[in-house]
């Protein structure tokens, strides 16, 4: 079994809110920033036009605030993470320091590329993500831990449900989220189904 | 859950096992790699001390950096350089077919497997490249997929997979003069939403696609994506033979006509379960036109841009912010809209009938004087074809630039840029915010034919009135 990192229960970290629905993979990172061919430098690329302008001054963004500077939990919206299949982005969300992700919704493709990474996704209703993202506005230091195994967030000796696909979850609790071992294992059935093909 | 369908019968047909995360390892009959999103697999796949499992399903090529009105080495742009030269030596390392330059068969990714054959009727195909779901117009099983996973094809050929829902959508009725597929899939996405397919598989159906032409099945399956579904698919019929017959990467003689037979049983039956259905009729569609930052936000080319108070409550703030960022006033018609660069191009619309449709409004006509048009053929297939059928001339002579393979300005990660807050009419996928590689650049989707007509009158064209 493949599990280098272990088996994962719980995220416990700071937050920050990023704002708005239907952000999409070249907002996180914008495609001039995917012609290097290692991911190495992606953390500092993270929302680069939504957080600077063309002459480089900082723009208003969360991420742009020292209160948020420790955050490593984000707090985003509907649809979050749309568009192309960039692991850019999910690897620049990483190696900026963030461990997990709550929000109302996720694309298909960055979901199983934020899982593949070992970065856990889990939502809420548009009701109490707003909720969370006004506590942090509120009290950044406050500390969310996100409970995968009771599938609940805590937070201010307050416990509130919260959604993990069943696979995600299971993934993450087994420690097989970096999944390629497992793949492997099956060398036998592979040559079985790939004999069996017309093509 | 959906039974019997085209997605149950090839996903069981590539199953492995079922995984103890609940997920099915699914083996991928075909993979595509290109530069951008391959060169950290390969670097695992080293680290792992490990080789490709199965080089002979695994086809590369080069598009997204690809200069495209000079290609010649070393690349001015270093990185570009260095991004194809990692491409060589993974592809020779390996023993990975790749589609260079001097092939002859370069070109986008989603434009050369379908072209070559290479896409057929019932194999599962995964691309580290969110439009693979193009691939699905021939009736396979295809989908984007992250880098880590690329690495997963690489090493294992197979995917740890979550089987989708399968969404059927009927679009009955004809479409008009004037309207085309980029038309109808435009229209799907208004009216389903960015994240109406996220846990979906499309399978688009019904009159309108009964008598699609392949090109315009794949423009359709390209945009699936934008509307949210990974996957998006046409059930293989007898245009999706005649397409293929002939192609390089098919079987020959009677092995194809064999073939054939097999491919069409897998189409979804008359027994097939759906696990949700909607219908559109084509009747009274009109060529759409995007005014916002996604790809939902769109009107018809008679109609006005949004009032804010019109809109549901979920979708106004998005709205908001596309108003500020397209600097376009709630109410204006769209018609109203100025442009300023036209490109034709992209996986969407860069197929020989896309380039047919736009010569056909372009000829004798010529681009507006502040407008400055490229159109960018999907491969040199289809550039060879274009020049051989005189398109080319049709362009040049309408002062259009004519240029050659690849994803040029979809999204700019070559020379190809808007600049400034430019607004560009395009063929392409994506109005996201800085799509066009100006962080202030913005985008108008349309069809090909729209778009040519938005070059000839330097603003939002209706087609109609010049066919």
């Amino acid at each position: 079994m493949n599990s280098q990192q272990g088996n994962v229960t719980q995220f416990t970290g700071k937050a920050v809110p990023i704002y708005g629905d239907d952000i999409d993979t070249d907002r996180i990172v914008p495609a001039r920033f995917l012609k290097e061919v290692t991911f190495e430098k992606m953390g500092e690329y993270l929302f680069r036009d939504s957080r600077f302008d063309e002459s480089n001054q900082p723009k208003t963004h969360p991420l742009n605030e020292i209160r948020f500077i420790d955050a490593s939990i984000m707090i985003v919206n509907r649809n979050f993470g749309c568009g192309s299949s960039r692991e850019h982005a999910p690897q620049s969300i990483k190696r900026a320091g963030f461990k997990a992700l709550i929000g109302e919704s996720f694309s298909e493709i960055f979901r199983s590329n934020c899982t593949a990474l070992g970065v856990p996704i889990v939502t809420g209703t548009a009701a109490q993500i707003r909720e969370f993202q006004q506590i942090v506005e509120r009290d950044p230091k406050i500390i969310f831990i996100i409970d995968l195994a009771a599938q609940q967030i805590l937070i201010e000796n307050r416990t509130i449900p919260i959604q993990i696909a069943p696979t995600v979850r299971e993934s993450f609790l087994t420690g097989m989220w970096d999944i390629v071992g497992l793949l492997n294992q099956n060398k036998n059935h592979v040559m079985k189904v790939e004999r069996a093909l017309d093509y | 859950m959906s039974k019997n369908t085209l997605y149950d019968r090839v996903w069981d047909n590539h199953k492995v096992v079922t995984l103890p995360t609940g997920q099915d390892q699914l083996f991928i009959g075909r993979h595509f790699i290109h530069e951008v999103t391959s060169p950290q697999a390969f670097a695992t796949l080293k680290e792992r001390n490990t080789k490709v499992r199965y080089p002979n399903r695994t086809f590369a090529t080069i598009d997204h950096i690809v200069p495209t009105d000079e290609f010649q080495r070393p690349f001015q742009d270093q990185q570009a350089e260095t991004m194809i030269q990692t491409l060589e030596v993974n592809v020779k390392e390996h023993g990975i077919q790749f589609f260079n330059k001097v092939t002859g068969k370069q070109g986008i990714v989603h434009v050369i497997g379908p072209e070559l054959g290479l896409t057929q009727p019932g194999m599962t195909i995964a691309c580290g490249d969110s439009h693979t779901s193009s691939h699905g117009a021939m009736g396979s099983l295809a989908f984007g997929i992250g880098t880590t996973q690329v690495g997963h094809v690489l090493e294992t050929q197979t995917l740890a997979m979550s089987r989708l829902k399968v969404k059927r959508i009927n679009f009955n009725g004809a479409l008009s003069q004037g309207v085309y597929p980029k038309d109808v899939i435009l229209k799907i996405i208004q009216q389903l939403g960015v994240k109406g397919g996220i846990g979906y598989a499309y399978e688009y159906g019904g009159d309108v696609f009964d008598t699609m032409s392949m090109e315009g099945r794949l423009t359709v399956c390209n945009m699936s994506i934008e509307g949210g579904a990974r996957i998006g698919y046409v059930n293989p019929d007898q245009i999706t033979v005649d397409y293929l017959r002939g192609r390089e990467f098919v079987p020959k003689g009677s092995d194809f006509d064999k073939r054939s037979i097999e491919w069409q049983a897998l189409a979804s039956g008359p027994d097939a379960v759906y696990d949700d259905e909607v219908t559109f009729n084509a009747g009274d569609l009109s060529p759409m036109i995007t005014w916002g930052i996604t790809p939902a936000q769109s009107v018809g080319v008679l109609e006005t841009v949004p009032n804010l108070a019109e809109l549901p409550d979920h979708d106004r703030s998005v709205a908001e912010e596309a108003y500020d960022y397209m600097k376009l006033t709630p109410g204006m018609p769209i018609t109203d809209v100025n442009v300023d660069v036209v490109f034709i191009g992209s996986c969407t619309n860069s197929r020989i009938e896309d380039l047919q449709e736009a010569a056909a409004i372009l000829e004798g006509k010529q681009v507006a004087k502040r407008v400055r048009a490229l159109v960018v053929p999907g491969s040199q297939q289809v550039q060879k074809e274009a020049e051989a059928t005189g398109l080319d001339q049709i362009f040049i002579a309408a002062g259009v630039e004519w240029r050659a393979a690849g994803c040029s300005m979809c999204l700019a990660m070559n020379p190809d840029k808007l600049i400034g807050d430019e607004v560009c009419a395009s063929t392409s996928n994506r109005n996201f915010i800085g799509r066009q590689g100006s962080p202030t650049g913005r985008t108008l989707l349309m069809s090909p034919a729209m778009a040519a007509a938005a070059a000839i009158k330097g603003k939002v064209t209706d087609v109609r009135e010049l066919l």
